[in-house]
């Protein structure tokens, strides 16, 4: 009883065109990543769906599949019930709403499972509010997103494109729905089909669930009739799905000809409710034709209330989700605007609906709308679709609307009135062909605020009123002389001419100056953000230009190794539970929260900050006044979003090419570093490798001399190469700025003596004498640093200066600081090389071989590290000068109260 | 000698091990050896060695971490030997309960001598008599001082310090240990004041106090009193 279909699996064969090619690559991919999504679909409730879902289930649990159920709707059927036995279940989720308790599928367990194939019962569901999606088909498909595996259940009813028939033949409404494009998604649909005589059978028999008190409703509802007409449907989406398998198949196997329409269809939308009908009449339709599909507006520049504007949005949101291609026209008449979009296009067939007009109206403007539409249209096919008005949802938005109209009329009258009255006193000053004067110039005034209905309305007042209260013979409409009735007739035409005009010019000025503001608006924050040079710059244009134009508040939560951190130039500080959603959005790169289907009941809007390329951040935008988002305040967001992503990215960039450079740099040092290194690494090494085989080798004679003169040797070098490595870890923790201070009090004496003890073995080849200020101080220092800053200008002065040359190391305190002067009588240094001297690897050309030009820097860095200062010079007498100049605290070396008596 | 003194090394480096061995068994000392924490513990409990040598890069533990678990049920003496020369380490090590510490590299002379430092004070306490280290007698009995035989006047302050010295002869004494000895707190005013003592006592025991040859400083670490031999040198 079950019809089942597949779509086919991977395609091979050579492909024609590319772009099918990259259809079908982006197909394939996609699906891997996504899980599947199986929809076992019926024509009606009690068909056996869920029990069919589970059954399946069952099947693939004993194949040894990780098979959970989410959510299932057993409507306590006992032999349903069964079939539950042995499946993981995911708790459902207990939510209260108005006081009742509602168990809903909980997404969030869902996803912390994490199973290879869920179950997730009517498809159609909507949630409860409070809910993060306002739709179970949205769980699913997040649930898809993330890999998961899902089985569904669906009722032809429910399907958007169909729920507008399904009410025409059951006169039941149908209020949950599910786009088509969820269906179309679905790698399988099975089909659910009994006889429709059985199902009477069943629901006869009670097996049918039905809510409490709903059961006699349902008796409508379950007669032979609709419940053929439902299995029709439901056989004729699953039969359409099928040619759309086949035609996908063909295409991929290059098979021409199965489908080729050529046909674009357009369809003309507007504020009526009545429009959802016509949005699904003509996808149905482009459906069967396999064409594409617009939905145009026309911006005719009437005024438009807040609620037909909410309605147009969501009109047009509704054909945008259906697969349609929405475009907004601006254009007086909207025959013109539409039939030049057919053109442009290539349309080849247009919708629209069959309106109730005014028939006097239409006569003016020479014919309703759709005959003009006809008569311009050439060869395009038009389609007049009847519609009938939904009563639920008509009447609300038609009366705000007239209250203003009726506000407008109102104030024509007054105005009107007033003046005549005003006019109708001032009788014996004025002429009545002068008072025609005046009443034109109110008329023409009221058209400078009212519509085009409110000045005709006025003019048409003012010239009866004229006629009756000035023209001769007052009081009467009967105008005796010729001349006059030509003045009242003129009268009329130009007041209807100036008043229609001055208000169509004033509306189009009005949408331009909408226009240019908006146009303005994007343009200032695109050059803003053109000159924003760091991430900081670009989040306060863009708190500050979405916070001006929307009167709203901003955050910007920026992306940080796929973590969303709040940038703290936000203006909107986010709660916890928000920041869920962030992450959510940043995931999904969605919008969500406010004014979108995800979480609607939010305060906040939502939107991810993407481009093509990645997701930089996610926007986070709090309406303070705004009740809704229209299309075009949507567009404008949309487009601040997408140029704040763009900034973002090319920041991003900057800052990967920053690190880049830096990067290139520090290689460039490794490499100066090796090789500087390798050189000197290699002198020692090859010295003791060398006396070492020279010891073992036991045919050289060796005399004792000799035997202790090369072990002398090896030792020299492994001295020399421990103060390479001694060196380099010194400047390697420099580098890494893992040198920090520990400062304690300090006896200088204690570091020369220290230091003393260290050159002893230089001393015999070079003097050195260490010299204290008397009464030196304690300072508080690192005595670490300190002595290893002071260790490396002696070393430098030792290797750099003939034998015997007097080296003078000195410590004295000047004002606060303690100056540490190195001085030696050797030959002094080439005033080139003294700026250069602190230089890493940077040695004094011509200079004896032996060091890693690291020693000078590596004394820089911990004298900087102790917040001082290291500089050289020559002196005057020959000999070069080093100094340390550092900053100290002091202490007196001596204790005052400290003179205990000896014993 | 009947009963050689027996040395653990724990090092994983078996060159390290190996040129520890030449140079200690030709002192006569009886060698152990382990390569890992775990091994070196097992070691230490079984064999009761006089004194271990421990190197703190072990593959499997933290040398301060093995170093007190081994103080818990052990006075063995431990020498550290390590190739961080970083101040704080060192004074973890000996505030952890390590006699002493080298940095490698280190020579075969200086480590031994450091043994012997080493394995003189883990012997039990005699009678304290008198100490005598180069120029420098201390009669601990009659709490007097003197300089190649001339007796010196030294406070209370300044005496305790000494004495502790003498007591930890050869060994680093880290401030630490100094200050909370001597004066029972080690906050970094305190340190002041053991500076000042110690110059001052250097001034009255050292024979040139600017370079002194009995009381060194280990900078960064604290101090140790150098072992001479009779005529003054080392």
């Amino acid at each position: 009883m079950t019809a089942t279909h597949h779509e086919t699996g991977n395609k091979t064969g050579e492909q024609p065109d590319p772009d099918a090619l990259l259809s079908e690559i982006a197909s394939n991919t996609i699906e891997e990543k996504r899980g599947r999504l199986k929809v076992f679909f019926g024509m009606c409730a009690g068909v056996g769906k869920t029990y069919a879902m589970l059954q399946e289930a069952q099947m693939l649990k004993k194949e040894g599949m990780d098979v959970v159920v989410g959510h299932a709707e057993t409507h306590g059927r006992p032999e349903t019930e069964a079939l539950l036995a042995g499946l993981d279940r995911i708790p459902s989720r207990k939510t209260r709403y108005r006081g009742l308790r509602i168990d809903e599928f909980d997404i969030d367990a869902a996803l912390a499972r994490r199973p290879r194939l869920l179950l997730v019962d009517e498809l159609a569901h909507t949630n409860a509010p409070g809910s993060r999606h306002v739709k179970r088909y949205q769980d699913v498909e997040e649930l898809l997103d993330q890999g998961i595996h899902v089985y569904t259940t669906l009722n032809v009813q429910h399907l958007e494109s169909r729920s507008a028939t399904v009410r025409e033949i059951t006169g039941v409404a149908v209020r949950e729905t599910v786009p088509d494009s969820v269906l179309e998604k679905a790698q399988d649909i099975e089909l659910v089909d009994i006889s429709p005589s059985e199902l009477l059978k069943r629901f006869e028999e009670g097996k049918v669930y039905a809510p409490e008190g709903t059961r006699q409703a349902l008796k409508n509802f379950f007669r032979k009739g609709n419940i053929t007409a439902l299995r029709e449907m439901a056989l004729r989406v699953t039969a359409q799905r099928v040619n759309q398998n086949l035609r996908d198949y063909m295409r991929s196997k290059k098979i021409d000809g199965a489908w080729k329409s050529g046909e674009r269809l357009m369809v003309a939308v507007s504020a009526s409710p009545f429009s959802v009908q016509l949005i699904g009449w003509t996808l149905r339709m482009a459906d069967t034709m396999n064409a594409s599909w617009i939905a145009a507006t026309v911006e005719t520049g009437k005024r438009v209330s807040v609620q037909q504007s909410a309605r147009l949005t969501a009109n047009l949101r509704l054909a945008q989700e259906l697969g349609a291609e929405i475009v907004t026209l601006r254009a007086d008449d909207p025959v013109a605007g539409l039939m030049d979009l057919a053109s442009q296009r290539n349309i080849t067939q247009i919708v629209v609906g069959k309106p109730a007009e005014n028939r006097f109206l239409s006569w003016i403007r020479g014919g309703s709308l759709v005959d003009r539409l006809i008569r311009y249209s050439g060869n395009i096919d038009i389609y007049v679709v009847r519609g009938d008005v939904i009563p639920e949802t008509t009447p609300p938005p038609r009366r705000l609307p007239r209250l203003t109209l009726g506000g407008q009329y109102a104030a024509a009258f007054g105005v009107i009135a007033v003046a005549a009255a005003v006019l109708f006193a001032a009788v014996p000053f004025f002429n009545y062909l002068s008072v025609a004067m005046f009443l034109l110039f109110a008329v023409t005034v009221l058209s400078l605020w009212l519509g085009r209905g409110a000045v005709l309305f006025a003019a048409a007042m003012s010239a009866l009123l004229w006629n009756f209260l000035f023209i001769p013979p007052r009081y009467t409409f009967h105008i005796a002389r010729f001349e006059d009735a030509l003045v009242f007739c003129l009268y009329f035409i130009i007041a209807i001419v100036t008043g229609t005009l001055t208000s169509r010019i004033r509306i189009n000025k009005e949408a331009v100056r909408s226009r240019e503001s908006r146009a303005a608006a994007l343009y200032s924050m695109s050059r803003a953000l053109a000159s924003a040079e760091t991430v900081d710059a670009i989040v306060r244009i863009a708190v500050g230009q979405i916070g001006r134009i929307f009167d709203a508040e901003v955050a910007v939560f920026v992306s940080r190794k796929s973590k969303s951190v709040l940038h703290p130039a936000s203006g909107l500080r986010p709660e916890e539970k928000e920041e869920a959603v962030v992450r959510w959005v940043a995931e999904n790169r969605k919008p969500a929260g406010r004014f979108t289907d995800s979480l609607p009941l939010s305060e906040i809007h939502y939107r991810p900050l993407t481009t093509r390329r990645g997701g930089y951040g996610v926007l986070c935008v709090r309406f303070r006044k705004l009740p809704f988002l229209t299309l075009d305040q949507e567009t404008l967001l949309e487009n601040f979003t997408s140029q704040i992503a763009a900034a973002l990215e090319r920041e991003t960039f900057s800052e990967y090419r920053h690190q880049a450079e830096m990067n290139a740099v520090s290689e460039k040092l490794y490499q100066t570093l090796l090789n500087s290194i390798s050189h000197e690494f290699r002198t020692p090494l090859a010295v003791i490798g060398g006396a070492a085989g020279s010891l073992l080798d036991g045919s050289l004679k060796t005399t004792q001399s000799i035997h202790r003169a090369l072990i002398q040797e090896v030792m020299d070098a492994s001295v020399r190469l421990n103060g390479l490595v001694e060196n380099l870890l010194s400047m390697s923790r420099l580098e890494s700025g893992k040198v920090s201070p520990r400062p304690e009090w300090c006896d200088i004496a204690d570091c020369f003596s220290a230091l003393q003890r260290r050159f002893q073995a230089d001393s015999a080849q070079h003097p050195i004498t260490f010299d204290l200020a008397p009464d030196m101080p304690l300072v508080w220092i690192d005595p670490g640093l300190l002595e290893q800053s002071i260790a490396h200008l002696i070393q430098n002065a030792v290797q750099h200066t003939p034998l015997r040359t007097q080296v003078d190391v000195r410590a004295d305190m000047s004002d606060s600081d303690l100056v540490i002067r190195v001085r030696d009588d050797g030959p002094g240094l080439p005033p080139d090389s003294i700026p250069l001297l602190f230089e890493k690897f940077y040695r004094v050309p011509g200079t004896a071989s032996g060091g890693t030009g690291l020693g000078l820097s590596i004394t820089r860095g911990f004298v900087e590290c102790l917040k001082g200062s290291v500089s050289a010079a020559n002196l005057t007498g020959g000999g070069a000068l080093f100094t340390i100049r550092l900053p100290v605290d002091t202490r007196a070396a001596t204790l005052e109260g400290s003179h205990e008596q000896s014993d | 000698m009947n009963n050689p003194i027996k040395i653990l090394i724990i090092d994983d480096e078996v060159q390290i091990r190996r040129f520890l061995r030449i140079a200690l068994e030709a002192q006569d000392f009886c060698l152990l050896e382990s390569a890992t924490a775990e091994d070196g513990l097992v070691q230490a409990a079984m064999h009761r060695p006089d004194l271990i040598i421990l190197d703190l890069g072990l593959p499997d533990g933290d040398g301060l971490d093995i170093l007190r678990k081994l103080r818990e049920w052990s006075e063995t003496p431990v020498i550290v030997l390590s190739v961080r020369s970083a101040e704080e380490d060192k004074i973890g090590l000996l505030d952890a309960g390590a006699d002493d510490y080298l940095t490698k590299p280190f020579s075969a002379g200086e480590l031994i001598a450091r043994i012997r430092v080493a394995l003189r004070h883990s012997a039990p306490h005699g009678k304290e008599g008198v100490f005598r280290n180069g120029p420098l007698e201390v009669d601990l009995s009659t709490r007097t001082v003197r300089i190649s035989g001339q007796p010196v006047k030294l406070t209370a302050t300044e005496y305790d310090l000494l004495r502790m010295f003498v007591r930890n002869a050869g060994k680093v004494l880290t401030h630490h240990q100094i200050l909370k000895e001597i004066w029972g707190s080690t906050s970094a005013d305190e340190m002041q004041y053991l500076r000042v003592y110690v110059s001052q006592l250097r001034r009255k025991i050292e024979t040139d106090p600017a370079n002194p040859s009995l009381i060194l400083t280990e900078t960064g670490v604290g101090y140790r009193l150098q072992l001479l031999t009779t005529d003054g040198t080392e």
